[in-house]
């Protein structure tokens, strides 16, 4: 498994156009990938349940939904991520009780300060929580078809 | 007969790396007893101490989230196909906002 975050910038800049339109409330979604590739292909914004400035939730029956077209697509969740609205891009003790997808690259946007984001990637598994870098691609723009674009 | 159990990445290690298992079970608090039988300690991650569903997991009968279909006490049908999904949730709350305030970063 990469410990390297490798995505591009338009998925990256829409993660934080999100995190933006929601603030100050915490947002949070997914970015779906090809099983195995550990490539984020497919952005997918989800709502925060909880609504709140401190803390977000998936909608259960959203998730189930996401999840299984997921399936479906022979794809996975390459990236989980969410917003911290007033504290720093750190994966805090509530991220780390919930991360439940080993696989995955946890993503924080901080969005305290109002004209630049700190955004940071972390593995989270069995509690043990490991920053990674981010490597921004730019050029590639994925279609819902996931037809291959020039690099 | 059967009642099919979607397992999440998380749990595959207690079903030898198995998507999906079987079970039998009236309720779902039956099934997870039938299924600990043969994927031991799987239970436990799904219930806590108390009797209760675990916060970290959300399980669904026949795609209805077991919640509101009464939690352990779901009644469940033959046939009927059973998904467990870690919930996705977090946020700021706790130690991140303690440790701003205390100037930690939290490592």
């Amino acid at each position: 498994m990469a410990d390297v975050l490798t995505i591009d910038r338009a998925i990256l800049d829409a993660i934080v156009a999100h995190a933006r339109r929601d603030h100050p409330d915490e947002a949070c979604g997914v970015v779906a990938g090809p099983a195995g590739s550990d490539r984020p292909a497919r952005h997918i914004p989800m709502d925060n349940a909880a609504r709140s400035m401190t803390f977000y939730e998936f909608d259960s029956m959203e998730q189930l939904r996401v999840w299984r077209e997921m399936d479906d697509r022979d794809e996975e969740p390459v990236v989980i991520y969410h917003s911290h609205t007033a504290t720093e891009a750190f994966p805090s003790r509530t991220d780390v009780s919930f991360a439940g997808e080993p696989g995955a690259h946890y993503l924080l946007v901080s969005t305290r300060e109002p004209d630049s984001e700190e955004i940071r990637s972390f593995r989270i598994v069995d509690g043990q929580v490991t920053e990674e870098p981010v490597e921004v691609r730019d050029g590639t723009i994925e279609s819902m078809e996931l037809m291959p674009h020039g690099v | 007969m059967a009642i099919e159990v979607r397992i999440p990445t998380i749990l595959r290690s207690y079903t030898g790396g198995a998507k999906v298992v079987e079970g039998s079970g009236d309720t779902l608090a039956d099934l997870l007893t039938d299924l600990d039988t043969r994927h031991s300690g799987i239970r436990g991650r799904l219930v806590t101490p108390e009797g209760a569903l675990h916060r970290f997991v959300n399980i669904y009968v026949n795609d209805e989230d077991v919640r509101f279909l009464g939690g352990l006490d779901a009644k469940i049908s033959d046939g009927a196909s059973v998904t467990v999904l870690p919930a996705v949730a977090g946020g700021a709350f706790g130690f991140a906002a303690a440790a701003a305030l205390l100037g930690h970063n939290g490592r």
